[in-house]
């Protein structure tokens, strides 16, 4: 009895040892590979950890379903916007031909870009589907520039993790880590197909993350901030959807 | 557990336990407990084992949780498709006759639930977490254990017609249980839990996974199998429908089969001998 409860008790010790430093080693590779979302704390944190970590190593590469010319959906929806405000209506006024994107944060040069700026950029097309949180989606030929070549343009630092977006909107905004903002199908989009991109569907200007769902693919885009925290923004949750109950990670 | 030796006795171990036995007896405090019980559980080995036992009750919140986040998500927009797309502008395939939790939705409804997409969003992710690594452990342990094969599989015998429409006949009869399937599942149950573990389960993972636009980026034919993203979406409804069916007509028949003493058996591992039965 004596050997067997020993034995159990060093088992047991060595298992919990075992676990808790697992654990431990857990966590710190994964803040070092980045694999930890920053909503990570309160009750949903593990779920979130879990998700953000597995989906973040299993699709580091892979590219959202594309789809035929014949498979866009007829009428796009627009879902519902804020009431915009005045800022966007006196832009609207002028044919958005004084709309900028500024860029800011860690880059080595912080620029503004009109559309038409936007626009000289060999243009891409993604025909992809944008699919809501309610459960609604539809299909559209997406035209813009991928933020990559303009991350290139303004030379990002290699210390940056985080792009952080924001709408002329000032209660909507957003970010993602370093993979999604330099994922080939992550566009700065202006155009929607084959025409400008209309109000209802977030133009003139709307990031669009594929891999995410419809809110991480923020209308009404002004500016955008490389970082390497998203502690100073906001609640320091990362965005505003986290702020609002959601989570910041939307890839499921 | 004790309960694993399975070297022969030495003559200090009946010593032992000869000793642990009287002690437990007289009540002396020198008893040393883990023998005793050993003694005790390897004349009585519980109706469901530990593993069963933890691994149904942790299944059950996950489910509960599931169902209720489920819901709350599904209320945002109360529309079904079939194919990839669909939306408030697309035909619907149905709609379920209730109001939404989005102003947006055309339900035929003047007013709007409230909105408890976001941490329902947030606790169904999680809970799937605990329900697969909960699924994994069980499904791990019950094949290597034997649990699966001696307690699940039907024997040869049982899947004769004959034997089937006997046990179909009794149930349609809503009869009490007899004696033997206090310890043992009877043949409709073990095919009604191999269908909840190895068809629904699956399904309810994979038409969930099947939704998300990040796991289907690096996996494709997980929707193009299905149809499609809608389509995934409306079959996750249909299997989710299924597993409350199958939870209703499991908790009817533990009702039927004696609340208590199934719920006992559930809960300690403990069984009722015929005498203790009410």
């Amino acid at each position: 009895m004596s050997t067997f409860s020993r034995r159990k008790l060093i088992t047991t010790g060595i298992a919990a040892a075992a676990g808790v430093s697992g654990l431990a080693l857990a966590e710190r590779i994964a803040q070092k590979y980045g694999l930890v979302p920053p909503d990570h704390g309160g009750i949903y944190g593990l779920g979130e950890t879990l998700t953000y970590a597995s989906q973040r190593l299993l699709t580091r590469h892979s590219l959202a379903r594309e789809f035929s010319r014949s498979q866009i959906s007829k009428r796009p929806f627009p879902n519902e916007i804020p009431p915009l405000n005045e800022a966007y209506k006196r832009l609207q006024a002028g044919g958005f031909a004084d709309w900028r994107l500024s860029i800011s944060g860690m880059v080595a040069k912080p620029a503004s870009f009109s559309l038409d700026q936007l626009r000289s950029y060999p243009s891409h097309s993604q025909i992809t589907m944008l699919q809501c949180e309610e459960g609604w989606s539809y299909i559209a030929e997406w035209i813009g520039v991928p933020l990559s070549e303009i991350l290139q343009a303004v030379e990002v630092h290699p210390e940056a993790r985080y792009v952080v977006y924001f709408s002329i909107d000032p209660d909507w905004w957003e970010s993602i880590d370093m993979a999604d903002a330099l994922h080939p199908q992550t566009f700065l989009v202006y155009g929607m197909n084959g025409a400008e991109l209309p109000v209802g569907n977030g133009g003139p200007l709307r990031l669009r993350v594929p891999r995410q769902i419809g809110y991480k693919n923020v209308k009404f885009i002004t500016h955008l901030t490389v970082t390497d925290s998203l502690k100073g923004f906001g609640k320091g949750l990362g965005s505003a959807a986290p702020e609002g109950g959601y989570a910041w990670y939307a890839g499921i | 557990m004790v309960t694993e030796r399975t070297q022969p006795a030495d003559s200090f171990d009946i010593e032992c336990v000869r000793a642990a036995w009287y002690h437990s007896r007289v009540g002396d405090s020198v008893c040393i407990p883990s023998v005793a019980s050993a003694v005790q559980t390897t004349t009585v080995p519980p109706r469901h084992s530990a593993l069963v036992r933890i691994t149904h009750w942790i299944t059950t919140l996950c489910f509960l949780a599931l169902l209720v986040t489920g819901i709350e998500i599904l209320i945002s927009h109360p529309r079904f498709y079939w194919g990839e797309t669909g939306n408030d502008l697309t035909p619907v395939l149905f709609k379920l006759p209730i109001p939404a939790s989005r102003n947006l939705v055309p339900t035929g409804y003047g007013y709007v639930l409230p909105d408890q997409n976001g941490w329902s969003r947030y606790l169904h992710f999680q809970t799937a977490w605990i329900a697969i690594f909960t699924g994994l452990l069980y499904l791990v342990c019950s094949l290597l254990n034997g649990h699966l094969r001696k307690n699940l599989l039907p024997g040869g015998a049982d899947l004769s017609w004959r034997s089937l429409s006997t046990s179909i006949a009794s149930h349609l009869r809503f009869e009490r249980p007899s004696e033997a399937e206090t310890r043992s599942y009877n043949v409709l149950q073990r095919i009604a839990y191999l269908f909840v573990i190895f068809i629904l389960f699956p399904l309810v993972i994979w038409t969930g996974l099947a939704m998300s636009p990040a796991f289907v980026s690096a996996f494709p034919a997980t929707v193009n199998l299905l149809g499609g993203q809608q389509s995934a979406r409306t079959l996750h409804f249909f299997v989710s429908v299924a597993l409350v069916l199958f939870l209703l007509v499991h908790v009817v028949m533990i009702w039927l089969a004696g609340f208590w003493s199934r719920m006992r058996a559930m809960i300690t591992g403990r069984v009722a001998t015929p005498t203790e039965r009410t």
